[in-house]
């Protein structure tokens, strides 16, 4: 059997089974979503706010450097070896993963921003607050933006990983491939990489919205 | 039941030999230091070893790419853009989907673990290495054509140095995050310490002294050649020590 072949398919078997991989991928999507939104609501407001004091530089670098570090399948198992399988165990396990670039980019973002537009706020009386709503936020939205997306890429990488050590959705299909064999695990594969690719590209319009909102000449 | 093992051994009891468990292991204790003593020559020290093997042709192979392609994309401006992105949407490929694209092109074999480990470096060498030759002040370059520079000159001793800098901090991210991602490969192809974290993953219940040892063994090592690099960026480049 050739390679071409195999792809050929792989891409029949979507038809074939598309509720199948529909359901496969709205549970990868929902586990992913979940973890990133929890990873927004802890990472996002401790890293602005850490920005806008100029405060915990190291932990930034260090919190972005060991989330790196972190072999994601090693932390997985890691969470079902403490907490046994399941949606929330799994999720514990990945916002552990996505809070990481969230952090450090919001704290960079904030951190960045040019401290004579921050003086000026200041001077035309705007509270610490305030600034950080109308000033700081909006100029490191890009870069918050692009925390984001490289939190959700990996995320979404990483619930498929969770999937084949037992967590569902669609790394349960990559990971057996006796039953669905190569065409199946294929099929998968492309629906991992459709998902992770229009998250990030969604996530990089935002990006480009944002940048543009603040240089429209540009 | 005795009287089966008995019957089956031929008047002689058979008790199933599953070795000599000390009691840290019978009870899957989190750290059993007597198995680590026992595994690591034949299972840890191995796994490491090939998993440095792994990483250094990733990133090895990843830098003399995004070089050639940072030099293009500096050089040509127009070509910046649509590499930028193909090193994001390579990027974008979540690794144990990629490695399974690959296998019906060229098998199980190490080709399979490095083509997405080396596509991922892409994504930060090629970005930083472009910042970093963009961030060349306009003044170090007008000096050096002032001495008399050749155009290779310029690069090999304005340009490149200046660049250093950002460019070692590209590697060290990209080192980092392979030292990583390479224990995913391990799911398809047993090399690297991915093999061990996956055998206690296999294990009911989950062997917790080999999953510790291997996953703390790849944290370690990433720091460990984070802490290297960072000393190499520092020695390299001396005038950007700060007093």
């Amino acid at each position: 059997m050739t390679a071409a072949s195999v792809f050929v398919d792989a891409v029949r078997f979507i038809p074939h089974h598309a509720s199948l991989l529909l359901d496969k991928t709205g549970e990868t999507a929902e586990l992913s979503f979940a973890a990133l939104g929890i990873a927004v609501v802890l990472a996002l407001p401790l890293g602005l706010w850490l920005g806008h004091r100029g405060r915990g530089l190291l932990l930034a670098l260090g919190v972005s450097s060991l989330g790196r570090a972190l072999p994601s399948i090693a932390l997985i198992a890691l969470g079902i070896a403490i907490l046994g399988i399941g949606f929330w165990n799994n999720t514990a396990a990945l916002v552990v993963l996505g809070v990481p670039p969230l952090l450090t980019n919001a704290y960079f973002a904030v951190a960045g921003v040019d401290r004579h537009a921050v003086e000026a706020a200041r001077g035309m009386g705007m509270s610490e607050r305030q600034i950080l709503a109308r000033v700081e936020l909006p100029l490191g939205l890009p870069l918050v933006l692009a925390g984001l997306r490289i939190a959700a890429v990996f995320v979404i990488a990483t619930a498929t990983i969770a999937g084949v050590a037992g967590g569902g959705g669609l790394g349960e299909i990559i990971a057996n491939q006796a039953s669905y064999g190569l065409a199946g695990v294929l099929a998968a594969s492309f629906c991992v990489s459709a998902l992770a690719l229009l998250t990030a590209g969604a996530l990089a319009l935002a990006q480009r919205a944002a940048r543009h909102r603040l240089a429209p000449s540009t | 039941m005795s009287g089966k093992l008995l019957a089956a051994g031929g008047g002689k009891v058979i008790i199933p030999n599953f070795g000599h468990g000390t009691a840290c292991l019978r009870r899957n204790g989190w750290f059993c230091l007597g198995w680590l003593r026992q595994h690591w020559g034949d299972t840890l020290q191995p796994a490491l070893l090939q998993h440095v093997e792994l990483t250094v042709i990733a990133v090895g192979l990843g830098f003399a790419i995004a070089f050639l392609l940072a030099l293009v994309g500096f050089r040509f401006r127009p070509a910046d853009g649509p590499l930028g992105a193909l090193g994001d949407i390579l990027y974008t490929i979540p690794s144990i989907a990629f490695f399974e694209l690959l296998i019906p092109l060229t098998g199980l074999t190490l080709t399979t673990i490095e083509i997405p480990l080396v596509s991922y470096t892409l994504f930060v060498l090629y970005r930083n290495l472009v910042a970093g030759l963009r961030g060349v002040p306009a003044e170090a370059l007008e000096s050096a054509r002032g001495m008399g520079m050749t155009r290779l000159q310029r690069f090999l001793r304005v340009e490149l140095p200046l660049a250093a800098p950002a460019v070692l901090a590209g590697v060290r991210v990209a080192t980092v995050s392979t030292v990583s991602i390479a224990t995913v490969a391990a799911f398809l192809i047993r090399e690297g310490l991915g093999a061990p974290i996956f055998d206690a993953l296999q294990q009911p219940g989950i062997f917790r002294t080999e999953l510790l040892a291997a996953g703390g063994l790849a944290i370690l090592l990433a720091l460990a050649a984070d802490a290297l690099l960072a000393g190499l960026q520092r020695a390299l480049t001396p005038w950007s020590r700060r007093p």
